[in-house]
C-alpha cells in the first residue's frame, strides 16, 4: 500500500497523457502544482491541479479551485499558467493505537479489501481498498467501546478478484487468530462475493469455538451515509459478544440504519446490486438481528459459542469447477468444452426442479464418464430440486448426475471446489457433497423462508407504509 | 432608542453578495429519471439514516460537517413512489445527468454573460443535516467570470453550478428531523454574484433583476421555493454571514439591513469582551463554570424546571427515546458566566440579544428546543418566579458578583452538558468577532442560528460521475436560441408605452417571448400585445383560468386571425376559455364555433330592435343609459362579429333621432 503511495509520487503528471500531458510538461507544471491559468475568455482560474483518470480525455487539465470545486480546462484554451507554490494532498486518516481495555473481549479484524475500507483513487477516479483497519477505528471511535480491537490487513483486493488463493490464506489466518485466543473474527470484505466467502470459509473452517463474522458496506466509507460505520459496530459487536460460533454475513437488515442481520454463511445470498439491506437468507430465517445494544435471535438453531471447543481447519479447493447456468437451447457443446479444458466439477442451475434440455444428455453423459463430477441445482435460488417427478429429471440422475436439494448454487460451487481439493472418487465427491456441514442443504424449508413481498398489492402497501425500509 | 437600528451602509461597510438558486424546468430529476415538479403530501415509505463526517478530498474534516455529527440526529425520509426512487434513497447510484439539465444550466450561464467551462466535474459537497439522504449534494461549476449591468455599472458573477435539490423539511424536534424527498434531486442553478452589493435595497434590486434574467430564458421553474436565495452578508471587520433561503426578495432587505446591525453590534462586544480580558478561549474557558442545579428547582412554579413538567412536556410533544429525546435523566444546569454580567442582554439583531445567540446555538446543536430554550438572570421577565432561585444559587452557592452572569439549561443531561460546551464556544467565538454561519431566515425579518458556514473541506469529487466535455459547439448551439436579456425588452417594451410593472410581469411569466412572437410573426402591436398577456390575461388567470396551458404556436394562431379579422380581438374573453377548454382544437375551428353561430349580417336591423326593447327600461329617457342596455344586449351577440364601436355609433345616431330604415 505505501509502495502505492510513493508511485503516486513519482509521476508528477499522474494519469495525464497525450496534448494535455505534453502542455503540462511544456509549461513546468505537474500534478499537485498550485496554479493560476487564464484562458481565451480572460476567466482566472485558481487551484491545485490534480491527477486525471487514465480512462479521461486527453484534453483537459483538471484543477481544483479554492472553492473546492473541480473544473476540467481544456489545453488549447490556456493563454498563462503559473505556478504558484505545490500543495500535495496526502488523503489520509491518523491510524490511532486502539485503547487496550483487560474487562474487554478481544475481537481480531482481517482486513481484506472491499468497500467497507475505502479511499478515492486519482489514477481511475474510482474508489479503492486503502484504509487500513486501524485507520478504520479513526473513523468509528465506538468500537473502543465493544472490544480490544487487534487488525490484521491479509491482503487489498477487490471482491470479484477474490479466489482460491485468497480464501486458504484467509482461512489460514482465520485459525491462527483463534488459536491465539481470539474472542471472535471479524473479516472486512467487499460485498460481491461475500456470499461466496462466507460459503467456502462454513467448509474450510469448522468446529469454531466462537463468532466469524464477514462484514461490508454497500455505500462506501467515504460518504457520510455510509453503512460501514454501523455495519462495522454491530460485526465487531458480534464477534466479541454474539453467541453464534459460526461463519456469519452480518449486513443491514433494512435500508434504514436500525439493524443488521446475521445470517448463516453457507445460506446467503447478495440479492440487490446497490440496496443497504442487499443480504438475504434464502430457503431459511436469518440467524439473529443485531443492533447498538442488542441481539435477537431468531433462529434457536445454531452452533453455540464455547471457547473449550477446538477449531478445524481444512483449507482444501480446486477452482477447475463452474457453474452452468442453464438456458433454453444451451449447446451441448459448452459441456464438451469445460471437459476438454480440464474442469473437474460442475454445478447446473437447472430450471425448475433441475431440469436441462434432453440435447444436452449426451455431453453431460460423456463428462462423467470422463470423471467430471456434476452436481443440480435450482435456479429459483428457493425450493428443492426434485428430480424424481419428470421424466427428464431421472434421465439425469440415470446418467449419474447428483441433486443437491436446496443448496444454493455459488454454495454448491464453493463446496464442490472444496471437496475436490481433497478426494476425486466420484462416491466420496458426492457422499461429502449432500451431507451437509452447516446447514447448505437443510431437511425442511419453514414457510417463512420465502417471503418475497410483491410491491403494488394494497396489503404489501399498507405493510411497508408503516414498516422502516 | 428609535435610531439605534439605523446605521449608515456605507460607514459601517457593509458588503453583500448574492447566492441565486433557481429550479430549472426539466420533465425528469437531475441524476435518476423521477418526474421533478411533482410535489406531495403524504407517503407510503419511510427511511431512518445518520450521518458522519467524512474525510474531504485534502484529507481535512470540515468544521461545519462536525459540528452536525454532534448534533446526533435521527434523520427520517418520508418517500413517495411517484416522485421517488431508490436513487434519493441513496440505494441506487447516480445515472447520468440530465442532459436537458445541463442544456439548460449551460444557457442561464449564456444569458449571464459567463464563460462556459470545458469540462464539468461533479463534486460532492456535504451536507449532514440530512437535507440530502447521500449526506452529499451532487454540484458542478458550468459558467465562471460573467457580468450583468446593474445600476450603470457592472454587477460580477462568479460562477454558476448546476446543482440537484434537496428535501424539504417536514419538522424538526429534539434529536428527529423529518424530510420529504419530493424535491429532492430537481435540478438547479446556483449563481455566485461578486460581493458587490451595498445597500438592502440594492440586494432587493439585484435579487429581482437576476431573476428576470433567469426567467427570461423561460426555461425556468416559478412559484413557491423555484427560487431561493443566500445572501451572504458582512460589514468591515466582520465576516461573511450566510442567510440561507430567502424566499423573496423584499424580504432580503429587511434581513441584510438587520444582519449588518447584529454584526456591527456583535463587533462591539467583541471589543467589550477584550476589555475586561477575554482574548483567548482559555480566558473563555476560565470563566465558565456549570453545576447540577436540579434539585434547586425541585418545587419550582416555573413547572418546566420540574421532572413532573418535563415529563408532562416528554408526553404531550409525544417525544421518543429512541427518536426526539436525548440521552439521560432529566437535569437542569446552571452555567456561571464570571465576569460576563451584561453580555447576555448585549443587543445584537433589531429586537435580539446575545442570549439569542446562545438559544439558536442551543436549539440546533444540543436538541433542547423547550421554550425559551434558556433562562438567564439578565433577563427575567416573564419568569419573574424564579428570581429569588436564580439569586440564592448565585449568592449562595456560586458566590456570583455583580460581574458575574447566570444561565439555566433543562432537559435530558447529555443535553444540558453539550449546552455547557456550545455556550463557552460560542462566546469563544464573540472574542473573535463574528462566526462564520449559515442563519436562518424568518419572515419578520429575523435570522437565527442554522450552522456553522461550511467551507471548502467538504467538498470532494464525486466517484459515481464521469466528468462531462462541453464542446463550443454545443455552446454556439445553445447561444443561437437565446432569448433577449430582459434589459433590451425593458427598453423596447417601454419606448412602446407598455407599463414597467406590466414589462415584469411578462418577463418573469415568460409570456414576453409570446409577446414577440406575435409582434413579429402575426403584425400584433407591441403594446397591445404587452397589455393583451400582462393585464387582460393576468385577469383572467386570476379568475382561474388555466391561460398557461396554452401552447406557443396557439397563441401565434389566434394572433394570426386577429390579423385577418381585427373586431375578432374584442371577443378575447370567450376565445380564450374555449382555448383551454379544446387544448386540440384548431384554432380556426375554436373561432368558427364562437363565431360563425351568428349571422352577423343584419345586426342593424337587431340593433333598432335592442333599442325598442330596452327604451322602457331606460327610465327619465337618459340616453346613455338607453345606449348601455342596447350596447350590452348587442354585444352579447356580435362581440368579435363587429366592431363595438362601429354599433356603437349606430345607436347613438338612432337615439340621436335618426330614423333611417334602411337596412
Amino acid at each position: 500500500m505505501s509502495e502505492n503511495k510513493k508511485t503516486e509520487i513519482k509521476d508528477k503528471l499522474k494519469g495525464y497523457k497525450g496534448l494535455a500531458r505534453e502542455r503540462l510538461a511544456a509549461w513546468g507544471v505537474g500534478v499537485w502544482s498550485d496554479v493560476r491559468i487564464v484562458n481565451d475568455a480572460g476567466s482566472v482560474f485558481e487551484g491545485v491541479i490534480l491527477p486525471r483518470s487514465e480512462t479521461y480525455d486527453d484534453l483537459h487539465i483538471v484543477v481544483k479551485q479554492k472553492t473546492g470545486y473541480n473544473v476540467g480546462i481544456h489545453v488549447d484554451r490556456v493563454v498563462e499558467i503559473v505556478e504558484l507554490g505545490y500543495k500535495e494532498a496526502f488523503y489520509h486518516m491518523p491510524e490511532k493505537d486502539f485503547p487496550v481495555n483487560p474487562a474487554l473481549p478481544n475481537v481480531t479484524l482481517l482486513g481484506t479489501g472491499g468497500t467497507i475500507a475505502s479511499r478515492l483513487d486519482y489514477r481511475t477516479g474510482a474508489v479503492i481498498p486503502a484504509f487500513s483497519p486501524g485507520e478504520l477505528y479513526s473513523a468509528v471511535p465506538e468500537l473502543a467501546d465493544i472490544c480490544n480491537l487487534k487488525t490484521r490487513m491479509i491482503f487489498g483486493v477487490f471482491s470479484e478478484n477474490m479466489a482460491m488463493e485468497q480464501y486458504i490464506t484467509l482461512s489460514k489466518a482465520i485459525v491462527e487468530e483463534i488459536e491465539a485466543g481470539a474472542d471472535g473474527i471479524v473479516i472486512g470484505h467487499g460485498t460481491d462475493t461475500m456470499g461466496h466467502t462466507a460459503a467456502i470459509l462454513s467448509f474450510m473452517v469448522q468446529n469454531s469455538p466462537v463468532p466469524i463474522v464477514i462484514v461490508g458496506s454497500q455505500r462506501s466509507s467515504d460518504r457520510p451515509s455510509s453503512d460501514a460505520a454501523l455495519n462495522l459496530i454491530h460485526s465487531v459487536r458480534t464477534a466479541a459478544y454474539g453467541e453464534i460460533a459460526e461463519v456469519q454475513i452480518c449486513m443491514f437488515g433494512p435500508t434504514s440504519d436500525r439493524f443488521g442481520l446475521l445470517h448463516r454463511g453457507t445460506r446467503c445470498r447478495k440479492m440487490h446490486s446497490s440496496y443497504r439491506n442487499t443480504f438475504r437468507t434464502l430457503g431459511d430465517i436469518p440467524l439473529a438481528m443485531v443492533s447498538r445494544d442488542s441481539f435477537e435471535y431468531i433462529n434457536k438453531d445454531f452452533l453455540p459459542r464455547d471457547k473449550t471447543r477446538k477449531v478445524k481447519l481444512c483449507a482444501a479447493y480446486d477452482d477447475h469447477t463452474t457453474i452452468l447456468y442453464y438456458y433454453p437451447g444451451m449447446k451441448p457443446d459448452l459441456v464438451d468444452a469445460l471437459v476438454e479444458k480440464g474442469y473437474r466439477g460442475i454445478v447446473i442451475a437447472g430450471t425448475g426442479l433441475g431440469h436441462v434440455n434432453r440435447a444436452l444428455f449426451p455431453a453431460l453423459e460423456r463428462a462423467v464418464k470422463a470423471g467430471v463430477h456434476i452436481v443440480m441445482t435450482v435456479q429459483t435460488l428457493w425450493g428443492y430440486t426434485q428430480m424424481f417427478v419428470y421424466d427428464t429429471g431421472r434421465d439425469l440422475l440415470n446418467l449419474g448426475i447428483v441433486q443437491l436439494d436446496n443448496m444454493l448454487p455459488e454454495t454448491a460451487l464453493m463446496k464442490l471446489s472444496w471437496v475436490l481439493g481433497q478426494t476425486d472418487d466420484h462416491e466420496e465427491v458426492m457422499r461429502m457433497m449432500r451431507e451437509p456441514i452447516n446447514h447448505e442443504i437443510t431437511e425442511r424449508e419453514p414457510h417463512n423462508g420465502y417471503i418475497i413481498l410483491q410491491g403494488g398489492l394494497p396489503d404489501t402497501e399498507e405493510y411497508i407504509k408503516k414498516y422502516w425500509k | 432608542m428609535e435610531n439605534e437600528n439605523n446605521i449608515d451602509y456605507r460607514e459601517v461597510g457593509l458588503i453583500v453578495g448574492l447566492e441565486v438558486h433557481q429550479q430549472l424546468l426539466t420533465e425528469r430529476k437531475m441524476f435518476c429519471r423521477c418526474p421533478a415538479g411533482l410535489y406531495t403530501k403524504e407517503h407510503d415509505g419511510i427511511v431512518l439514516r445518520h450521518m458522519r463526517p467524512t474525510l474531504s478530498e485534502l484529507g481535512v474534516f470540515d468544521g461545519a460537517a462536525l459540528m452536525e455529527f454532534k448534533t446526533k440526529k435521527q434523520i427520517i425520509y418520508l418517500l413517495h413512489n411517484t416522485n421517488t426512487c431508490t436513487y434519493e434513497m441513496d440505494d441506487t447510484p447516480p445515472f447520468l445527468m440530465n442532459d436537458q439539465a445541463l442544456d439548460i444550466s449551460i444557457e442561464q450561464c449564456l444569458m449571464l454573460n459567463m464563460d462556459i467551462v470545458d469540462e464539468v466535474h461533479v463534486a460532492r459537497k456535504q451536507y449532514l443535516d440530512g437535507s440530502i439522504p447521500t449526506g452529499f449534494q451532487r454540484t458542478a461549476i458550468v459558467g465562471v467570470n460573467g457580468s450583468i449591468p446593474f445600476k450603470g455599472r457592472e454587477l460580477g458573477i462568479i460562477q454558476v453550478s448546476i446543482e440537484e435539490d434537496s428535501c424539504r423539511e417536514v419538522s424538526d424536534k429534539g434529536h428527529l428531523i423529518v424530510w420529504r424527498t419530493d424535491r429532492l434531486g430537481m435540478p438547479l442553478v446556483e449563481i455566485v454574484t461578486q460581493p458587490q452589493l451595498y445597500t438592502p435595497q440594492e440586494v432587493e434590486e439585484a435579487i429581482l433583476l437576476i431573476g428576470r434574467i433567469c426567467r427570461s430564458s423561460n426555461h425556468v421553474r416559478y412559484g413557491i421555493g423555484a427560487s431561493r436565495q443566500d445572501v451572504n452578508v458582512s460589514v468591515r471587520g466582520g465576516r461573511r454571514v450566510e442567510i440561507k433561503g430567502v424566499p423573496r426578495a423584499e424580504i432580503a432587505a429587511r434581513l441584510v439591513h438587520g444582519e449588518a446591525i447584529r454584526q456591527v453590534n456583535l463587533l462591539k462586544l467583541m471589543e467589550e469582551l477584550h476589555d475586561r480580558g477575554l482574548k483567548t478561549p482559555e480566558d473563555v474557558r476560565a470563566r465558565i463554570t456549570h453545576f447540577d442545579v436540579t434539585a434547586e428547582f425541585k418545587n419550582s412554579r416555573l413547572s418546566f424546571l420540574t421532572e413532573k413538567g418535563w415529563n408532562r412536556f416528554v408526553k404531550t410533544e409525544n417525544r421518543r427515546p429512541e427518536f426526539e429525546l436525548g440521552k439521560g435523566a432529566f437535569s437542569v444546569r446552571a452555567i456561571k458566566l464570571g465576569g460576563l454580567a451584561g453580555t447576555l442582554n448585549w443587543k445584537t439583531q433589531p429586537g435580539k440579544t446575545f442570549a439569542d445567540e446562545l438559544r439558536g446555538r442551543i436549539r440546533v446543536v444540543c436538541g433542547l428546543d423547550q421554550s425559551p430554550i434558556i433562562l438567564h438572570n439578565e433577563d427575567l421577565n416573564g419568569y419573574e418566579t424564579a428570581r429569588p432561585r436564580f439569586k440564592a444559587i448565585m449568592e449562595k452557592q456560586l458566590a456570583c458578583t455583580e460581574k458575574d452572569s447566570l444561565v439555566i439549561v433543562w432537559g435530558p443531561e447529555d443535553d444540558t452538558i453539550s449546552a455547557c460546551e456550545e455556550i463557552y464556544l460560542r462566546y469563544i467565538d464573540a472574542i473573535d468577532g463574528i462566526p462564520n454561519e449559515t442563519r436562518q431566515a424568518f419572515e419578520d425579518g429575523h435570522t437565527d442560528f442554522e450552522r456553522i458556514l461550511p467551507g471548502p473541506d467538504r467538498m470532494y469529487p464525486d466517484t459515481d460521475s464521469p466528468p462531462i466535455r462541453i464542446t463550443r459547439d454545443r455552446v454556439e448551439r445553445i447561444k443561437s436560441a437565446l432569448q433577449p436579456r430582459p434589459w433590451t425588452r425593458e427598453k423596447r417594451y417601454s419606448e412602446a408605452g407598455i407599463q414597467l410593472d406590466t414589462i415584469y410581469y411578462l418577463i418573469r411569466r415568460s409570456w414576453a417571448d409570446i409577446v414577440d412572437t406575435v409582434v413579429e410573426q402575426a403584425g400584433a402591436d407591441l403594446k397591445q400585445a404587452g397589455v393583451f398577456f400582462g393585464e387582460k390575461l393576468k385577469g383572467l388567470s386570476r379568475k382561474g383560468v388555466k391561460v398557461s396551458s396554452i401552447t406557443k404556436d396557439r397563441w401565434l394562431d389566434l394572433f394570426l386571425q386577429f390579423a385577418k379579422k381585427p373586431e375578432l380581438a374584442e371577443n378575447w374573453d370567450s376565445l380564450v376559455r374555449s382555448m383551454v377548454d379544446s387544448p386540440d382544437a384548431p384554432i380556426s375551428k375554436v373561432v368558427n364555433e364562437i363565431m360563425n353561430s351568428i349571422d352577423a349580417s343584419n345586426w342593424k336591423g337587431f340593433a333598432r330592435k335592442a333599442l325598442a326593447e330596452t327604451e322602457i327600461l331606460a327610465t327619465k329617457k337618459d340616453s346613455e343609459v338607453h345606449l348601455k342596455l342596447a350596447m350590452a344586449k348587442m354585444m352579447s351577440i356580435y362581440r368579435g362579429l363587429v366592431f363595438g364601436r362601429e354599433i356603437e355609433s349606430y345607436i347613438r345616431e338612432k337615439i340621436a333621432g335618426g330614423n333611417s330604415s334602411e337596412n
